[in-house]
């Protein structure tokens, strides 16, 4: 009776837990933007947490950037050969990369990186007191350790996602020159007629949005933890886990949207 | 459910002294456990109360409302007059200013040195003069005696000497009021006797009142104006530590000698 009775009401228990998620997260918001127009940004901290997260996360974004790039080129050139139009790899390569593959990737990198260290640094620091010792001293935790990685991570993803994009571009360019000897104009040609400004402001735009996604639910998740070491390895394992699959959904809807502001293919 | 008992400390004689802390009829639950059950506690100026009981009992609980980590189910909570668990997290910085908080682990930044947490409250408080700042954090260091372990990281540190760097954060805003949640636990005899010296120490030098949660009876003993047990969420005594030695109530004496049918 007791089983079956759980079983049905877990779609509503589950319901009731999403919306409480969704009030706490729009809290959390709510005084961010507090902290945002109190103008007290704390910007050595900004500075700090921008060293953390955009230089720190380079050789990470870099590779994966690289890497995507090589391997999209790779098995997508040999079957445009097959039509006769592989010297449209490079314009192909390049707005996927710019439009979905570069920020997403890049996205689910940070996600992984930093979310993670946001998640573990604010958690720990709740679970041994820091954050009440922080309230103690009249300092509002999401003042003090919230809104400089809002703000660092804010900055840093749109150049994280150029990155990743350039990085992209460059090893697909290496793979169809020294690869297949495809002559760099005919790639360069392609990829440059194909690809304009309002390609690179999806990707930054989407890194930008990523970022606050991240930064939002990392810090919550950091903030929410308790029950010691425990609770700061599942806070952690959370904020990956869920920054990655909102940073999905979120950039399926954001496609659609910048589709509508950017159209695909007017070009 | 219980009425709660009204207990009082007064620090002068007459009972009109305006109460610096004040709990009137404070409840509080997690889940289904009632963790305080109706807390009547009036505090003035200068008073030093030790908060014994065995653990569990909700003393750590109790002093987080005074400060407003916590909110009370039911009941009032004031500070210098101030109506605390009326006031949102962004309002709180006044009372805040005048209570601090030593907390069990000492709550240090692990980032800082010792000088660096030490100097946190007055730079979050918007004082830049670094010749004042160097010269409120020097005082404060040797009021501790830690001036020599400025540049020492906290996980350098023993268990004595983060209290004691806890204690000279606390006091380097110049707080009316410290609150000590177990300063002396997991320190040996002499870190816990020069932990007491030191609360002795700030209690006579800047009047600061004091509240000590601790289980250290030879502590109560020592330093201890007043001294209240909690028991099952209640307080079950408040009076003189000469009062608590002579209480006939058989909790009290079996807590203060230790005697484990307690809480059977």
């Amino acid at each position: 009776m007791d089983f079956s009775s759980g079983l049905l009401t877990l779609p509503g228990r589950t319901f009731l837990h999403f919306l409480v998620y969704l009030g706490q997260l729009t809290a959390l918001m709510h005084e961010l933007l507090i902290a945002f127009r109190s103008g007290v940004w704390r910007l050595k901290l900004v500075a700090q947490q921008i060293v953390a997260i955009g230089y720190g996360s380079q050789a990470v974004v870099i590779v994966t950037g690289a890497f995507t790039g090589a391997v999209f080129t790779f098995q997508s050139y040999a079957k445009f050969k097959d039509f006769g139009f592989e010297t449209t790899v490079g314009a192909v390569v390049s707005v996927a990369l710019c439009r979905e593959l570069g920020p997403v990737l890049a996205g689910l990198m940070v996600a992984g990186r930093v979310g993670a260290a946001m998640a573990a640094d604010i958690g720990t620091m709740k679970v041994t007191e820091q954050v009440d010792a922080l309230r103690v001293m009249g300092v509002h935790p999401v003042d003090f350790l919230v809104l400089p990685r809002f703000l660092a991570m804010m900055i840093s993803m749109p150049f994280l996602v150029a990155e990743s994009i350039s990085f992209g571009l460059f090893a697909s360019y290496l793979v169809t020159s020294f690869g297949y000897d495809m002559p760099a104009a005919w790639y360069l040609t392609h990829m440059l007629d194909h690809t304009n400004m309002e390609d690179l402001s999806i990707g930054m735009i989407k890194g930008f949005v990523f970022g606050m996604v991240i930064t939002l639910i990392s810090c919550h998740q950091g903030l929410s933890a308790e029950n010691g070491a425990v609770g700061v390895g599942l806070g952690t394992t959370r904020a990956v886990v869920i920054s990655s699959l909102v940073l999905l959904i979120v950039n399926f809807f954001l496609s659609i949207l910048l589709n509508y502001v950017f159209p695909i293919g007017t070009v | 459910m219980a009425e709660p008992t009204t207990f009082t400390t007064q620090a002068s004689g007459n009972g009109t002294t305006h109460a610096f802390i004040e709990l009137r009829g404070v409840y509080k639950r997690f889940g289904s456990q009632e963790v305080l059950r109706g807390i009547n506690l009036t505090l003035q100026h200068g008073e030093t109360l030790c908060v014994i009981g065995p653990s569990g009992e909700g003393k750590t609980v109790m002093m987080k409302h005074i400060i407003g980590l916590i909110k009370p189910e039911r009941g009032e909570v004031y500070v210098d007059g101030v109506h605390v668990n009326r006031l949102k997290e962004r309002e709180m910085a006044p009372v805040r200013k005048k209570v601090s908080m030593l907390f069990q682990g000492a709550a240090l930044f692990d980032n800082l040195t010792v000088e660096q947490n030490v100097a946190f409250p007055l730079l979050e408080h918007g004082v830049r003069d670094r010749a004042e700042i160097d010269r409120r954090v020097r005082e404060a260091l040797q009021a501790v005696d830690l001036d020599e372990h400025r540049n020492k990281y906290p996980t350098a540190l023993s268990g004595g000497m983060r209290k004691r760097t806890g204690i000279a954060r606390a006091i380097i805003d110049h707080s009316e009021c410290i609150l000590y949640d177990e300063p002396n636990s997991g320190l040996d005899p002499i870190g816990s006797d020069v932990i007491d010296q030191m609360i002795l120490r700030m209690q006579r030098r800047y009047n600061i009142t004091s509240i000590i949660v601790t289980h250290d009876m030879r502590s109560v003993f020592k330093i201890a104006n007043r001294v209240a047990m909690l028991y099952r969420g209640e307080i079950r005594f408040l009076g003189t530590p000469t009062e608590l030695r002579e209480s006939t109530d058989q909790i009290v004496q079996d807590f203060i000698n230790g005697r484990s049918d307690i809480t059977g």
